[in-house]
């Protein structure tokens, strides 16, 4: 694991004196999907918001392609390739389908923001605000031909849900069944271009057939080669999506390997999938194929 | 500062901290078990003055009878308003509620104008006022029964509250209204208590006042309102130990800061302790923030709306009646009412890119429209420019400067960040007035190729003209990129960051886009009163664009054109009396509210 | 046996989001239930739906015979519907003690009251202890013991408990679970609670309903559940049943 994308070191986060994230290491290598499970309170979600900078540590490190991002903003880790999909879902309600996606172009675009390395910078930031003040009400070649790319990448991230999403390309979000959300969400992200794409609870809310449609997109991207950190209860999912699996509990990883290893682990069928309290039944219920 | 002088100033302080941490612990008390910002709280300053003096001055009630019986109407009103407005608002938006609040307290401010006319009262002396000295300091009787009052009350106050069983169910509420609701506590008669005791502390308030200043009129509730409201913010709205701590702490450095600077730099001083504390505890001194906004859940997305499908054909047919046919028909009194909707259309549409896009319901847009109206003034007046560079560099002037001040506030979030801008555009107006006290006169008026431009019709050209470049600015921003992305700030600051996008930045973007207009806004203001001075831009003028852009639909510029209309055109043609218009205007915002939440040209969904 | 609580095809909408489709189920007297099901399933809003906090569209919510569909929050607690919220969600700033007093919000008989309070103090040792502090500064598992306390002093016939195992380490979660029997052998009180963990919910519980998408998929008693073959399918949400 020389080259691992995302390496995350001694990770500790607490809330009011409970630490929710207690010492976690792991890694991800380019192209490989890893999931994290573990019970509801074991700081599966705290640990995605923290890789992707939406909280921040209170130690540990976290480096993405060798850039050490743990104290860099939610911003600067999507521009520097991490893209995220959140628990119940976080779509602009008031903004259309493919306006969304549009957002997620963001840090992908050039012509429409000039000067954009400057926008970090205290005072300097103006520069290119004010850049993009004056594309936006002007325009400049440049800009109009970024635009008709913008439109062409939202329509390939459109096509990735075309039977969904497409009809309802200019709807506002908040109009959107709670699935079709989830799939602008990913789409969103997806538009980011993320060398990491991160994603928390993609089928929470979805029944078996849309479950499966996520299981398919998620194995087309991962045939794609696209690198995925996943947060999600839905075990058989899981199972067949990840590279590995990394288990949770009380804040620390108590377990991670192969999927097929890891469900096999008592450790794991104990604090996840739940103990029997009845001593004589089969440890490893309902196991697939 | 001799000994006596210092006690002097801290005497002065407690007692006006006195007056501030009343009023303040019934803001944060409301908010606690509500979360809405009760304006109508300032009315009852006043009210508690004007009621007072008109028992004990014109019906000569003794004062001990007098006061129960303010508190008695003041809690009593506080009823009817909870019940009929603000409760039944709170449950769609708790901004739009606030702002109802405000309207309430417009509303309680022009009937209790017309009862007691807007005349300063001399109130009488009921408590002797400087019978007693330590040292060389003097004191009355009345300042220690003021005192000690406040003592008592917040004494039975903090009683209640730990052992009485509404008074612990207050606590609940205010701690997790939704846990209280499941114990089968009443949350709406709890709602009711705290709002009935809040109406009465400011009544109080309003009658100490009152004896500590020696006069009192209707509008004088607004100050020690905006204060008390401060107060409450500093301490952290929702506890009321910061209420009352907030209160004192601003009196005392408000007495001090008079002592030092004069009575102007008073305002001046509250809002910089504002936003001082603001930025270096965002939830105030005795408040907590969740570290992050929840997440939206499902279904939550109530209030929202899609804007109405405007026919092609209207926009032509727009342009040619307010562009053509009102200046070809209409009379002089019609086009200097045209000017004002104009004006006032241009600031909300500029306006809705901040309120409407960005999210961030900023309260103080008199702040950039004062700055580019004395910008404007100082450029023609005193440095020889032309009105036609002064109106962009106005505008530009204001941006920059609105910028500038508004820059450390963009993490403060909901109501706090509407606060912090309305402190903002108060401390402006403020600052404008030290430095010129007097106002501005004989203010030059626009001239094209040498030809004065001083009729209504040619105010009213120019006007429109600025209006249409507005608009047209507006509406490509709206659907550019950068537009997308300022409305993804609004929506969602959490999932807009994960996106690349800079939440701060845009906001201020926004916000600078909203303080342009505003100042060239101001800046045709000026050249068409040709005078301008402070009392122009008032908090009512700032919530009047506010009210104009919800009123049309937050997002929407073409929509500021017909709040505009409606707000500024209609009721002046309407020729109501000042103080009716107000009423009408309370009444206009409330039931707009209620009926049609995202505005009237936007439906319900 | 008429039951003690009885949802009859209830429906819920979040705007035009259909969050409960038709579900039924029932609450016996003295008994446990358990809720199952992934998260965004309908099992929040379900007890929601029972507490009064939402409102139905439509479908009838009976408790003891009686319907109260549309009564208030306040009512059904002075009927005998007690709640623990999910994430507890006890009052942070009140004491242990205050705590328990708002639990009781709707009696008004002192003497009983503070008969209660004391019982609740035997009852629960650790927090007869901490009675005097801040319930914010209470641990997990301690504030867990507090909102069942709490939701015990309106004397309730019917405890909803949300997630009463959320966020728990596993040692704290057996303890809860025995404290759910003990509650309900000792004192009677029927429990219908959420649980994420469908074996070890079952293994408490005498029945189960099993939600997916806001619809019951399964049902049955504890044991035709632990038994049935497709509980882990439903309930883990198998993304390709084989």
């Amino acid at each position: 694991m020389s080259e691992s994308l995302l390496q995350v070191t001694g990770l500790e986060r607490h809330f009011d004196g409970l630490k929710a994230v207690d010492g976690v290491s792991f890694s991800v290598a380019p192209g490989e999907v890893v999931s994290i499970i573990g019970p509801n309170g074991s700081g599966k979600t705290t640990t995605l918001n923290l890789v992707t900078g939406t909280i921040r540590p209170h130690a540990g490190t976290i480096t993405l392609e060798g850039t050490r991002i743990e104290k860099a903003d939610s911003a600067r880790i999507a521009e520097h390739g991490i893209a995220r999909t959140f628990q119940n879902g976080r779509v602009f309600a008031t903004l259309s389908v493919a306006d969304n996606i549009e957002v997620g172009l963001h840090s992908t675009l050039r012509a429409s923001r000039p000067f954009r390395g400057l926008s970090n910078i205290f005072l300097l930031r103006w520069i290119p605000l004010l850049g993009e003040l004056f594309v936006a009400i002007v325009g400049t070649p440049g800009s109009r031909r970024e635009e008709k790319q913008v439109a062409s990448a939202v329509d390939a991230e459109i096509h990735r849900f075309e039977a969904r999403l497409g009809p309802r390309r200019d709807d506002p979000a908040y109009s959107l069944s709670y699935a079709n959300r989830r799939r602008t969400e990913i789409a969103r992200a997806m538009a980011l271009r993320p060398r990491l794409l991160v994603l928390d609870e993609p089928t929470a809310g979805m029944n078996q057939s849309e479950t499966t449609e996520v299981l398919e997109q998620l194995l087309d991207l991962k045939a794609e080669g696209q690198a995925i950190l996943l947060v999600e209860h839905k075990l058989d999912l899981v199972m067949r999506v990840s590279d590995r699996v990394i288990v949770m509990d009380g804040g620390r990883i108590i377990a991670e390997g192969a999927p097929e290893a890891v469900r096999q682990n008592p450790a794991v069928i104990e604090a996840y999938i739940g103990r029997r309290r009845e001593p004589a039944r089969d440890p490893n219920p309902g196991a697939p194929e | 500062m001799g000994r006596s002088e210092l006690t002097d100033t801290l005497i002065a302080g407690l007692l006006r901290g006195n007056v501030y941490a009343l009023g303040a612990v019934g803001i944060s008390l409301v908010f606690g078990v509500m979360n809405v910002v009760n304006f109508a709280q300032f009315s009852f300053f006043g009210l508690g003055a004007m009621l007072s003096w008109f028992f004990v001055s014109e019906l000569g009630l003794p004062f001990y009878i007098a006061l129960p019986l303010v508190l008695l109407i003041c809690a009593a009103l506080g009823f009817v308003i909870n019940i009929s407005v603000v409760r039944p608002l709170a449950k769609y938006l708790p901004l739009a509620a606030m702002l109802s609040t405000y309207a309430v307290s417009q509303i309680l401010d022009n009937v209790s104008q017309i009862a007691f006319t807007a005349q300063f009262q001399v109130f009488p002396e009921v408590l002797p006022t400087s019978n007693l000295a330590i040292g060389s300091t003097r004191f009355g009787t009345s300042d220690v029964v003021m005192l000690g009052t406040t003592v008592v009350i917040m004494a039975a106050m903090a009683l209640f509250l730990k052992y009485g069983k509404i008074g612990r169910a207050i606590r609940a509420t205010s701690q997790d209204q939704e846990a209280a609701l499941q114990m089968g506590i009443p949350v709406g008669l709890v709602q009711n208590v705290s709002f009935v005791i809040a109406s009465a502390l400011g009544g109080l308030a309003g009658v100490f006042i009152a004896l500590y200043v020696g006069v009192a009129n209707p509008g004088s509730g607004l100050n020690i309102g905006l204060t008390a409201f401060v107060a409450a913010t500093l301490g952290g709205l929702g506890s009321l130990v910061g209420a009352v701590v907030g209160g004192f702490v601003l009196g005392i450095l408000e007495a001090f800061g008079i002592h030092f600077f004069g009575d102007t730099a008073r305002q001046i001083i509250v809002f910089v302790v504002l936003i001082v504390v603001l930025i270096v505890r965002p939830g105030g001194l005795f408040g907590k923030v969740p570290l992050l906004s929840a997440e939206p859940l499902t279904g939550t997305f109530l209030g929202k709306g899609r804007p109405l499908r405007i026919p092609r054909w209207v926009w032509p047919v727009a342009f040619v009646v307010l562009g053509v046919a009102v200046p070809v028909f209409g009379s002089n009194y019609v086009l200097t009412t045209g000017t004002q909707v104009l004006i006032y259309a241009i600031i909300a549409a500029g306006f809705t890119v901040t309120a409407g896009q960005a999210g961030v319901l900023a309260l103080g847009q008199a702040g950039p429209i004062a700055i580019g109206a004395y910008m404007s003034a100082v450029l023609t007046l005193y440095l020889g420019f032309s009105f036609w560079i002064a109106l962009p560099l106005s505008g530009l002037v204001a941006a920059i400067v609105a910028s500038i001040l508004a820059s450390p506030i963009w993490g403060v979030k909901g109501h706090y960040i509407s606060i912090a801008t309305l402190g903002l555009g108060i401390a402006i107006v403020a600052v404008i007035q030290l430095v010129f006290p007097q106002g501005l006169y004989n203010i030059p008026v626009p001239t094209f190729f040498g030809t004065p431009l001083s009729t209504p019709l040619a105010y009213y050209l120019i006007d429109f003209v600025v209006l249409v470049i507005t608009l047209v600015i507006m509406w490509r921003l709206r659907r550019s990129h950068l537009g997308k992305v300022i409305s993804s700030v609004g929506a969602d600051e959490v999932a807009a960051l994960a996106s690349g996008v800079r939440g701060r930045n845009y906001k201020a973007l926004a916000f600078a886009v909203s303080a342009f207009f505003a100042g060239v806004g101001g800046s045709l203001l000026a050249h068409q009163y040709t005078y301008i001075d402070p009392t122009i831009f008032t908090m009512m003028m700032s919530l009047l664009v506010v009210t104009i852009v919800i009123l049309g639909g937050v997002g929407l510029s073409y929509g500021a054109v017909i709040g505009s209309i409606i707000l500024i055109g209609a009721m002046e043609l309407l020729r109501f009396t000042p103080e009716l218009r107000i009423i009408v205007y309370g009444l206009v915002l409330i039931l707009v509210v209620r009926f049609r939440p995202g505005g009237i040209l936007v439906r319900k969904s | 046996m008429t039951a003690l609580l009885a949802l009859d095809d209830v429906n819920v909408f979040y705007g035009p989001f259909h969050a409960l489709r038709g579900n039924s189920l029932t609450v016996g007297e003295g008994e446990i239930v358990s809720l199952l099901g992934g998260n965004a399933s309908g099992k929040s809003t379900t007890m929601k739906t029972i507490l009064g906090l939402i409102k139905v569209k439509s479908g009838t919510v009976r408790f003891e015979g009686r319907d109260i569909t549309h009564a208030s929050t306040r009512r059904r607690v002075i009927g005998g519907i007690a709640s623990v919220p999910e994430a507890r969600r006890v009052f942070p700033q009140m004491t242990v003690d205050e705590n328990l007093l708002a639990g009781a919000y709707t009696r008004s008989d002192r003497a009983g009251i503070a008969d209660d309070l004391e019982r609740m103090r035997e009852h629960f040792p650790r927090l007869a202890e901490r009675r005097r502090q801040e319930a914010g500064t209470l641990s997990g598992g301690e504030q867990q013991m507090l909102a069942f306390a709490r939701a015990l002093m309106s004397r309730p016939k019917l405890i909803c408990m949300d997630e009463p195992t959320m966020g728990l380490s596993p040692k704290l979660v057996d303890q809860v679970l025995d404290e759910i029997v003990r509650i309900n052998r000792e004192l009677g009180v029927a429990v219908l609670f959420v649980e994420q963990q469908a074996e070890l919910a079952l293994s408490i519980a005498s029945r189960g309903y099993v939600l997916a998408t806001g619809e019951i998929v399964l049902q049955g008693t504890a044991r035709e559940l632990l038994d049935d073959p497709h509980i882990q399918e439903a309930y883990l949400g198998k993304a390709n049943p084989s």
